[in-house]
């Protein structure tokens, strides 16, 4: 990295962190811990941060459909950046059910004014399942059907991120027998859209992936479901902290007994971890470290994140691995502490007993000849 | 051929190889090599008895820490007749030798077949994988070098036989510096596989956890072993292959094995008696009744052997040596397993496999040893026995 591009950097740095009211230090946090959420290379993070500092607050619209704000929720606690001063100020949070100071009819003119103004540019995130059920009456917003609003919204986006399970396939919401015909955003629009599937998922999945369309002006690379592969590439199994366990082949039986107060693996408790594709394992929730996710703190993962998994199959129900096929045999958790044999021991026996017998023999003819040097020396 | 410069130069003894006695070696060793194949395959579990209290069994505390001992005698031989100067044992030195060396190289061997993961056992010689801080290290580097050097020691007897006279005077110019390893190496591993048993702290048991006194107890018994094998392997050849007994000679070298055996005793039981390790052994335990006779193969000879009389007796030396054998082999088998306390449940019987290829290993040395006397100059030229 050249001096000047450091001292860019940091120049960049002081101008958004007056902006946002918080310290460098804390803003040159944000970005190195964004950049690593992403799996960006060193100085990345320079990038980041530049690009928080000129680009213009995009405007976003954010929709709220059939879910009950738990991913809204978990954004807020979120400690760096806060909420309140990176979204709503790095952004321009046009429209948000919970978050806007308006009500009523205002807060409908505020979102049909920015859709107006930021035509084509404005990022849309949607939260929440669509019931398309009966022509989709079954969640309706100052008259509006959902079906016929996110519709509306996202013609006009420059990029539409569905944040949760319910956003991205459906969720809690779809759950069998769905009266109402829940459905994720890209089965209503009939695209793909970015996905940031979790009940809820972990904020910094999200403001990572607003972050790195910030700074190089496109949403990162996603799978076949829409998931940024960044946070989604890899199964839970992979990176948990007791895999070792399962391949040792230690497993909790039932919740309290000797293996679940020890740490054990949970898989045999319904851990979906082997079949669900998240970071929990690697970035935990909360700020607080890796001792903060469900399966640190002695819950099987659900699989709230993954579809056909999350709120479809038992929570207790034994997960089907994925990508991977447990060895042909666990090594022994009780160690045999050794065995005996007669033959052994017989054979042992008779060695000695030979080895014996043949040096009592020699003995015997060597005292022999001592005796015959003797007399012979005695004539 | 040999050059005849003293009365007992060397000889090949000549003479069918073809016995009852070689064959049934033969067929013994043959089983042996059968097994480790299959263990080199199938791994230690499908062979030994080891398990995770017992990570080692007869294969290293027979083979490697016995075997090296009993591997001694050229090792107190070279010491005696080239430090102390004592020419007049020098016939012994080359059979002695001989026994060592394949005594030593199959105890290096035996240790490959023991590693669980024997493709990388060149690690050990490998800086960046070595540890060089480990006494296992230096006991591994110390033998390795060890076998290279008596090779080395013993080759005139092969350079004699195949005529090769300048690179046998080249070899004799630097010969001194490989004999002065030849006493320096021994005394180091064979110390040092008593250090091993220093860390294991209180798993061994206090009859045989001697702390810092261990270095010295099993060299003063590697020495001892060396003297015993000599006096035994001279008895049983001379007997086997029908030859004068050596007794002159063995009578004089039984007197330093009495004098260092003394030693020892005391050595052995002052220890005991200093870190009131002695109550143990009126215990009623496996490892008592052991302790016992381990001691009492120590303290018969020191009876057996104690008059100049006593030690002309070509009977009284032979079962000296053979009960001090047994003291040697009793201390480093309870040491190593017999005293070796790994924790409640855990023990460990050697299985017929494992039995069979020390047994086999045992037999490849005597079938080697016969092989090497009939056709090599090794043993002294001395006159058939008449009776």
């Amino acid at each position: 990295m050249s001096e000047t591009y450091i001292e860019e950097t940091a120049e960049a740095a002081d101008t958004v962190a007056s902006r946002l009211g918080i310290n460098r230090r804390e803003f040159m946090q944000f970005c190195a811990a964004t950049a690593t959420t992403l799996g960006l290379p060193t100085g990345a993070e320079a990038a980041i941060a530049k690009a928080v500092e000129k680009a213009k607050r995009p405007s976003v619209i954010w929709l709220h459909f059939q879910e009950c704000t738990g991913c809204s929720e978990s954004l807020l606690r979120a400690e760096h950046p806060t909420l309140e001063k990176l979204i709503l100020d790095v952004i321009s949070l046009d429209y948000h059910e919970t978050l806007m100071a308006a009500a009523g009819h205002q807060a409908e003119a505020a979102r049909k004014s920015a859709m107006k103004a930021n035509k084509g540019k404005y990022v849309l995130v949607v939260e929440g399942a669509i019931p398309v059920a009966k022509d989709g009456i079954y969640c309706k917003i100052g008259g509006h059907k959902a079906i016929d609003m996110l519709k509306e919204c996202a013609a006009d986006a420059a990029a539409v991120i569905a944040i949760g399970s319910c956003a991205s396939w459906g969720g809690m919401p779809s759950t069998e027998p769905n009266p109402t015909g829940a459905s994720g955003v890209a089965d209503v629009l009939g695209k793909p859209v970015v996905t940031i599937p979790g009940c809820p998922p972990n904020p910094y999945n999200f403001l990572a992936t607003v972050v790195h369309f910030l700074t190089f002006g496109k949403l990162p690379d996603i799978d076949h479901l829409g998931r940024p592969k960044f946070a989604y590439g890899r199964i839970i199994h992979e990176h948990c902290e007791r895999r070792a366990h399962f391949d040792a082949g230690r497993f909790a039986h039932e919740f309290g007994d000797e293996g679940h107060r020890k740490g054990y693996c949970l898989y045999k408790l319904g851990c979906k971890g082997p079949e669900t594709y998240a970071n929990c394992s690697t970035i935990g929730f909360g700020d607080v470290g890796e001792s903060n996710w469900p399966v640190a703190c002695g819950h099987p993962c659900i699989g709230c994140s993954e579809k056909g998994v999350g709120f479809t199959k038992p929570i207790h129900m034994t997960a089907q691995l994925k990508g991977m096929s447990p060895p042909a045999s666990y090594p022994g958790v009780v160690e045999q502490q050794g065995k005996s044999s007669f033959a052994a021991a017989a054979a042992l026996a008779a060695i000695a007993g030979a080895a014996a017998g043949g040096a009592a023999m020699l003995a015997k003819n060597l005292g022999k000849q001592d005796e015959a040097s003797a007399q012979k020396k005695g004539e | 051929m040999a050059d005849h410069s003293y009365a007992h130069a060397p000889r090949p003894l000549g003479g069918s190889l073809f016995t009852p006695l070689t064959l049934l070696l033969g067929v013994l060793a043959g089983i042996a090599g059968v097994i480790l194949l299959y263990r080199l395959f199938y791994g230690l579990g499908a062979v030994t008895n080891l398990n995770d209290g017992y990570p080692w069994g007869i294969w290293i505390a027979y083979d490697v820490v016995v075997g090296s001992a009993f591997a001694c005698g050229g090792y107190a031989m070279a010491l005696l007749v080239y430090i102390f100067n004592k020419g007049q044992y020098h016939p012994l030195v080359r059979p002695a030798l001989l026994a060592s060396l394949f005594g030593y190289t199959l105890a290096g061997a035996s240790v490959i077949f023991d590693l669980g993961r024997w493709w990388n056992f060149w690690h050990i010689f490998w800086p960046g994988y070595a540890q060089v801080n480990s006494v296992m290290f230096e006991v591994a580097v110390c033998i390795s070098a060890y076998i290279v050097v008596m090779w080395i020691e013993f080759s005139p007897a092969f350079l004699e036989k195949w005529g090769m006279k300048d690179v046998r005077q080249k070899l004799n110019k630097v010969l001194f510096f490989f004999i002065a390893l030849g006493v320096l190496l021994p005394s180091m591993h064979q110390s040092s596989l008593g250090s091993l048993l220093v860390i294991f702290g209180e798993q061994i048991h206090p009859l045989w956890q001697s702390g810092m006194l261990l270095p010295v107890i099993y060299l003063m018994t590697a020495i001892l072993l060396g003297f015993a094998v000599v006096i035994f392997e001279a008895t049983l050849s001379s007997t086997g292959f029908k030859r004068q007994l050596e007794t002159p000679v063995l009578t004089p070298l039984s007197k330093v094995m009495f004098g260092l055996l003394a030693a020892y005793v005391v050595v052995r039981v002052a220890d005991l008696l200093l870190r009131g390790a002695l109550g143990t052994a009126f215990a009623a335990t496996w490892q008592a009744f052991w302790f016992w006779v381990e001691m009492a193969c120590f303290v018969v000879p020191l009876v057996l052997l104690a008059t100049e009389q006593a030690r002309r007796s070509a009977a009284k030396l032979f079962v000296g040596a053979v009960l001090l054998m047994l003291g040697g082999f009793l201390l480093r088998i309870n040491g190593f397993l017999v005293g070796y306390m790994t924790g409640e449940g855990w023990h460990y019987f050697p299985s017929l496999a494992e039995l069979m290829v020390t047994v086999g290993l045992i037999a490849f040395e005597i079938l080697a040893y016969i092989v090497i006397v009939r056709n090599y100059p090794v043993l002294p030229a001395a006159q058939p026995v008449t009776r």
